[in-house]
């Protein structure tokens, strides 16, 4: 039995993997002697040496771009971009290149590429590292979108995602690296991607969520349990691919349906779920499908944090408005 | 002849435009690869003249020839081995891929939008896709130099940009990168003065392009980019040192694109007829052709020959271009991931007429 956060998770998926598959390597800014901004890689150069543990030049859009190549060559590479806000200076080699790399050569390459990055607000970190810009690479079609909100699928999801032939985005919630251990056993299991989790069983009302509102909406569901109101949480897990049924015959058992993340409203994923919703489970529905987001106005400066995120008091409300309705 | 302009590049020059050699230079090649490397420009440019026929007549997508630029393509490309070396394009080098083994038709076939799994690049052939994105080729080179070089392989990449694409960050993202990584790679400019319409002053304010290796730690050498014999040479030298492990190079190769950027351009809004009759007065081709007929090794006999022969091959790939499966709705879901998610199954057999998307 091995406790683990998922910072710790996050490296010993990274180690065991590095020690089963000699192609695989891990590069991106300050992952080798310090062990990442946030240690994810501690003690993997030490142990996989300086080839294999690569501390690159500032430069995002260089990093993947190589990783691209480096995986036309023969290696898997795993990319730490340090925040997710800071891919938009490598948008154009994630979507337009890693993603279509594929379909521009018809098949005779493959990018067997994954990109970690952390992100996600609530520990009042510098201008442009909170972002939750998991959206903008749903539509960029080639590229998987993975969000995990535990330790135990944080192992699991990205040995999924190291192996999987395709490039994948792996996107790390900072906010619970370190907020509690929870059973993660050492050596190989992995987590399917596209396969969503029913956290919680519930009656009442459903709430969608992916990777740190998960929690939240875990909080939430026990403040509701208090009111009477019983939820079902169900972590998406991955965004693409998209687990339609999981959450449609979630929905279709509660008849009300609350999803929360921490991007901004307008054309957040949460809109994509809320309109397969409508269309697939609307005569299940007993409510309108409510959103609780950030608001649509852009990531602030710390001391205005808490207002912008989406907190427990935001989704117990909304959720007990949609529950009444 | 290799003189040192500046302490940081050379440039090389062999062949003057009337077809004598710069004086104390010497051809370092045997005639049969000189042969070798006009037989390919002439490919290169009677191409051009097919596609961009081919285009006005609506067979063939939007070209962009290298009417002009035939020295600086084949002699870089000819420089590598295709069996361990690997060329990541732009777009206006198609005779490199094709010298390197990614078939003539195919790449007909893909301009004429017969584009299925057959036109691609076939296993074995070390090419990567055209780039239209420019400059976004060039840190794929440098992640597949440093991998091939992580797997001690004994492969050289060669890339290819502009004078414009080097303006991009990419440019130097890329370039800097393969320095630190002392990344086995060629990252070969073709300066063809034009980015469009905007000229190459537009550009940079760096009197060479080739002086900004300096910048990244690695040699930059300038070539009279219409010399086969010296674009073969600096491509040479270059493709050794990273072999023997000594890193990259960045090989500034001076030419001019005698024609329009591509078939929807009109040149004539924007440059100088004086400037294009100054090129012309440099072709790459005529001076080859002047040097071998000084030597005695071409006639107008043997040109008549070459150039039907090139013609006949030309045409007999344009034949089975022309054959290859047009393009077809089940193919849009090709190639998207190893396995399509069911939500995009589902669009797949939407379209398909199958079933209803969710």
């Amino acid at each position: 039995m091995t406790q683990r956060n998922i910072v710790e998770a996050i490296n010993n998926a990274l180690d065991e993997e590095m020690q089963r598959d000699p192609r695989v390597m891990v590069i991106g800014l300050d992952v080798g002697k310090l062990g990442g901004v946030f240690r994810a890689t501690s003690g993997l150069l030490d142990k996989h040496g300086p080839q294999r543990v690569v501390d690159t030049p500032l430069a995002e859009a260089g990093i993947v771009g190589a990783s691209l190549g480096l995986a036309i060559s023969g290696m898997v590479p795993v990319a730490e971009i340090q925040f997710l806000g800071f891919t938009a200076q490598a948008f154009h080699q994630i979507g337009p290149q890693l993603a279509r790399f594929r379909m521009r050569s018809r098949g005779r390459y493959h990018c067997q590429v994954t990109i970690r990055a952390p992100f996600g607000g609530g520990i009042s970190s510098p201008e442009f590292h909170s972002d939750a810009v998991e959206a903008q690479f749903v539509q960029s079609p080639g590229i998987k979108v993975v969000m995990p909100s535990n330790a135990y699928d944080a192992k699991g999801l990205l040995l999924e995602a190291i192996r999987d032939p395709d490039p994948v985005l792996y996107c790390e919630p900072d906010r619970l690296y370190r907020l509690g251990r929870m059973e993660v056993p050492d050596g190989d299991y992995t987590v399917p991607l596209g396969k969503a989790d029913v956290v919680r069983q519930g009656d009442d009302i459903t709430l969608v969520a992916w990777s740190a509102a998960v929690e939240l909406c875990v909080r939430a569901a026990d403040k509701l349990a208090e009111e009477g109101i019983s939820a079902t949480v169900v972590d998406l897990r991955t965004l693409v691919p998209f687990d339609v049924d999981t959450v449609v015959s979630a929905v279709a058992k509660t008849g009300r349906c609350l999803v929360v993340h921490e991007a901004p409203l307008s054309a957040g994923f949460g809109a994509e779920v809320v309109a397969t919703l409508a269309k697939e489970a609307f005569y299940d529905l007993d409510a309108p499908i409510d959103r609780v987001t950030s608001y649509d106005v852009p990531y602030p400066a710390g001391p205005f944090e808490d207002w912008y995120l989406p907190s427990v008091e935001r989704v117990v409300a909304a959720a007990r408005s949609t529950a009444s309705k | 002849m290799t003189v040192t302009v500046q302490p940081a590049i050379t440039r090389h020059s062999i062949l003057n435009p009337d077809g004598t050699l710069v004086k104390g230079a010497k051809a370092r090649v045997s005639d049969q690869l000189l042969l070798e490397m006009l037989r390919w420009m002439l490919m290169s440019r009677i191409y051009d003249e097919r596609a961009t026929a081919l285009q006005r007549q609506g067979k063939y997508g939007v070209f962009s020839p290298a009417l002009g630029q035939e020295a600086s393509v084949v002699g870089s490309a000819m420089a590598l081995d295709p069996k361990r070396d690997w060329i990541v394009p732009q777009y206006r080098e198609l005779m490199a891929i094709v010298r390197h083994g990614y078939p003539l038709e195919r790449v007909a076939a893909t301009g004429m939008g017969r584009i299925s799994e057959a036109s691609r690049i076939p296993d074995g052939v070390n090419v990567l896709p055209t780039q239209v994105a420019l400059a976004a080729q060039l840190p794929h080179a440098t992640g597949l130099a440093w991998g091939l070089k992580l797997q001690k392989k004994d492969s050289v990449v060669m890339t290819y940009v502009g004078d414009g694409g080097s303006s991009e960050g990419d440019f130097h993202e890329a370039l800097n990168l393969a320095g630190v990584m002392q990344a086995p790679v060629v990252f070969f400019l073709q300066n063809n003065q034009w980015a469009i319409s905007t000229p190459r002053r537009r550009q940079t304010a760096t009197p060479s392009f080739a002086l900004r290796a300096a910048g990244y730690g690695f040699p930059g050498v300038e070539v009279d980019g219409n010399d086969v014999l010296a674009v073969y040479q600096a491509a040479t030298e270059a493709v050794q040192r990273a072999r023997a492990g000594d890193g990259p190079t960045l090989i500034e190769s001076l030419t001019y694109r005698m024609s329009f950027h591509n078939t929807t351009d009109n040149p004539s809004l924007y440059e100088d007829p004086k400037d294009r009759d100054e090129a012309s007065r440099r072709d790459p081709i005529d001076r080859v052709i002047k040097h071998l007929t000084r030597r005695g090794l071409w006639s107008e006999e043997r040109d008549r020959e070459t150039r039907a022969g090139v013609r006949a091959d030309i045409d007999a790939a344009l034949e089975r271009a022309a054959t290859f499966p047009s393009a077809a709705p089940s193919d849009l879901f090709e190639n998207v991931y190893a396995e399509l998610p069911d939500r995009v199954r589902r669009q797949h057999a939407e379209l398909l007429g199958e079933g209803t998307e969710s």
